[in-house]
């Protein structure tokens, strides 16, 4: 890195006095590194293809009089190979399809592949998005807590009314609302108790029994910790098959539970990488000018910590697509008529031999944004790590 | 040492309690009742639902429901709701014939991905080392039930072979040499597809842990003593970067269970995946908290096993 740039404004002889930092910006370092690998450039390319057809999916497939009709059945037209002009004679004016053309066929309805392709891209690209969103925005509060407060000691009194809340509700959901009731009472009966006898005893050294309340059980850190072990027992995709086909058919819900079964990669790494920054003197300085904790944490040490959650969130974004897709293939999730990748691919499983296209237009499509963000995801992994950044 | 295994064991059996509260909790809070499967079926009079609510305690509260199930579970004698047979006698049916595939998968597995991951680590930059690294991200991103359909495609219009199913319908009375080829094209298919996932992966991190041997004072010092090239990679880069393997023969067990969902289906394989698909269809919990409690103990054993030989096979981990 020169200083050259920085020092057109001072003539020759001058001694610069301001210190200089680094003449390339840490996103400009990232893009020269970036720009170097081939295939993560094409990734990041395709993505941005794929996002513009997924809006533009949206806009051309919804509303009530939709340009490119994605649920307009025409039973004298079905199974049509891709490019097959439609026969006009036999359609009503209404089912032509605007474009004049099946561009990729069309299916055992007669409906247009393409269209239920378009109208498929925005359900790939937000299950994609929100359920890595919600996953992301967990895996970095519950690591942030367990790395930067990790070794707070969470003491009996902060336990038993949160089990006993939480059993409460818990039981009112199960329906069973005279002990839920009493469950609760219970629980902020013990807040109410352990408050007060901080209040009262403050100077003088407690009574026995309440100072057992006060006994310290485990750390914040080994709580999380344990519940990312308890959440990883679970066979991640046989659990989300099971709670989504127990609950009623909807997007929202597949994108909530793929979220919150996914954010435990998240979690270890935020807390690995707190664990380490918490201890750097930057954090201290920041600790020493009297800077509020949060600030701290939001704004110096999660740039720092962010990369590897970058990383995992694009990674997590094509597995998100891929389990979404698998679903709707067994037949959960959104509700037909609407399209997804997965249920074209499922709807067309009995025409393999007959139909292929309807097996290989959404088959590929998936394969190639899944591919494009897997090595995105990878690009952007080689691109930030700090090794490499020293080497060039 | 044996403060360890004890410590882990007291650790492991309090993640399993609440893996089965979270479970229990996850299944019996979800809208709807298993004792109204099917509404629509007229023999199915309200004095039958509570029957059925009665004989499966669906009449109890919550917390007894839960102790009745796992003193069932422990004492072998849960049945599942639909057919009222032991489930656990279903589940060892069942496994057996998942059994095969993942026997297979496994092997395919670990003698490919070694082979492909060490040489493209040699020959780092190079035209294998692209390529394999390209096909691992292709296998990584295609979807299990779309390369299943393509494979489908290729194999029966190709060598006309039949493929789903765990044998051709009605070869019974045919030679064994026949059954024996048969069963083996039925079990082909499943069990690449099983694999393909597993070889992308292991070969991108043996070929990483190889680079980063590779790369090691130690292996640069054998290189300059002037031994051998073959040497120096198989005898002394190849032992090192093998230990971090060792640890993953644990984490291999959870995969006996879990059998694919997906590829079951799609083969009619009459397997573990498969009948936890229909259990989640029937709403028969009693099969659908079994198999989850099976391959969460599978879990906790794999991670306690590799733990164990990580411990037994690098000296410098001490405890």
């Amino acid at each position: 890195m020169s200083s050259a740039t920085h020092s057109q404004t001072a003539s020759p002889g001058d001694v610069i006095e301001t210190p200089l930092g680094p003449t390339r910006s840490r996103f400009q370092q990232f893009w020269v590194l970036f720009r170097r690998n081939s295939l993560a450039v094409s990734g990041l390319a395709i993505f941005g293809l794929f996002f513009f057809t997924a809006v533009v999916g949206l806009l051309v497939t919804s509303g009530t009089q939709p340009l490119l009709d994605p649920a307009q059945v025409r039973l004298q037209e079905k199974l049509k190979p891709p490019l097959s002009r439609p026969n006009l004679d036999t359609l009503r004016p209404g089912e032509v399809p605007p474009l004049g053309v099946y561009l990729f066929g069309t299916d055992n309805l007669g409906r247009d592949v393409f269209a239920r392709m378009l109208q498929g891209a925005w359900v790939s690209l937000t299950v994609g998005f929100v359920a890595v969103g919600i996953s992301v925005v967990i895996g970095i509060f519950l690591g942030g807590i367990a790395g930067y407060f990790g070794q707070a000691a969470i003491r009996v009194d902060h336990m038993l009314p949160a089990f006993l809340l939480l059993f409460g509700v818990a039981a009112w959901i199960a329906g069973a609302k005279g002990s839920a009731i009493v469950l609760m009472g219970l629980g902020s009966g013990v807040v109410i108790v352990s408050i007060a006898a901080q209040k009262i005893w403050r100077k003088r050294p407690m009574p026995v029994f309440l100072n057992a309340l006060r006994f310290p059980v485990l750390t914040a850190d080994t709580l999380i910790m344990r519940l990312v072990d308890i959440m990883l027992c679970f066979p991640s995709f046989f659990l989300i098959l099971t709670v989504v086909a127990l609950l009623p058919a909807s997007l929202y819900n597949i994108m909530i539970v793929i979220g919150l079964t996914s954010w435990m990669g998240t979690t270890r790494f935020v807390r690995a990488e707190f664990l380490s920054l918490r201890e750097q003197d930057f954090v201290l300085a920041a600790r020493a000018l009297g800077i509020r904790t949060y600030r701290i944490i939001f704004r110096q040490m999660m740039p720092n910590a962010i990369a590897p959650v970058l990383v995992s969130a694009t990674i997590g974004i094509a597995s998100a697509i891929l389990t979404e897709a698998g679903l709707s293939f067994l037949g959960f999730g959104v509700p037909p008529p609407h399209a997804t990748w997965g249920n074209i691919l499922s709807g067309g499983k009995d025409f393999i031999f007959d139909a292929p296209w309807l097996t290989f237009v959404p088959g590929i499509a998936i394969l190639i944004v899944v591919l494009s963000f897997n090595l995105f995801g990878e690009g952007l992994r080689d691109a930030l790590n700090p090794k490499l950044r020293e080497r060039h | 040492m044996i403060s360890f295994i004890g410590r882990s064991a007291v650790q492991k059996m309090i993640t399993l309690f609440f893996v089965s509260i979270v479970s229990f909790l996850i299944i019996h809070l979800a809208p709807g009742k298993p004792s109204q499967v099917d509404p629509m079926n007229p023999k199915f009079t309200p004095e039958m639902v509570e029957r059925f609510r009665s004989e499966f305690h669906l009449d109890k509260p919550l917390t007894i429901q839960y102790l009745y199930f796992y003193r069932d579970l422990f004492t072998g004698r849960t049945v599942s709701w639909k057919d009222n047979q032991s489930v656990l006698l279903k589940i060892w049916e069942r496994f057996l014939n998942s059994l095969p595939l993942f026997i297979v998968g496994t092997i395919l597995t670990w003698t490919l991905s070694f082979p492909v991951g060490i040489r493209s680590a040699l020959q780092r930059g190079g035209n294998f080392d692209r390529s394999s690294t390209f096909l691992a991200y292709l296998l990584i991103s295609i979807p299990g039930f779309f390369f299943a359909y393509v494979l489908i495609i290729f194999v029966v219009t190709q060598f006309q072979v039949p493929v789903i199913g765990m044998e051709t319908f009605g070869i019974g009375s045919t030679s064994p040499m026949t059954r024996f080829m048969d069963r083996i094209w039925h079990l082909l298919l499943p069990s690449v597809l099983g694999a393909t996932a597993g070889i992308a992966v292991l070969s991108r991190y043996v070929r990483s842990q190889m680079l980063e041997v590779e790369g090691q004072d130690y292996v640069r010092t054998a290189r300059a003593k002037g031994l051998p090239p073959d040497q120096v990679h198989y005898k002394h880069a190849l032992r090192n970067a093998l230990l971090p393997f060792v640890t993953m023969f644990g984490l291999i067990l959870p995969g006996l269970i879990g059998g694919s969902v997906i590829t079951e289906s799609i083969f009619s394989w009459p397997g573990m995946g498969r009948m936890a698909y229909e259990a989640i269809l029937a709403r028969d919990y009693p099969v659908i908290l079994t198999v989850n409690f099976i391959s969460a103990v599978l879990v906790l054993i794999g991670t306690f096993i590799s733990d164990l030989l990580y411990l037994v096979v690098d000296p410098r981990i001490r405890l």
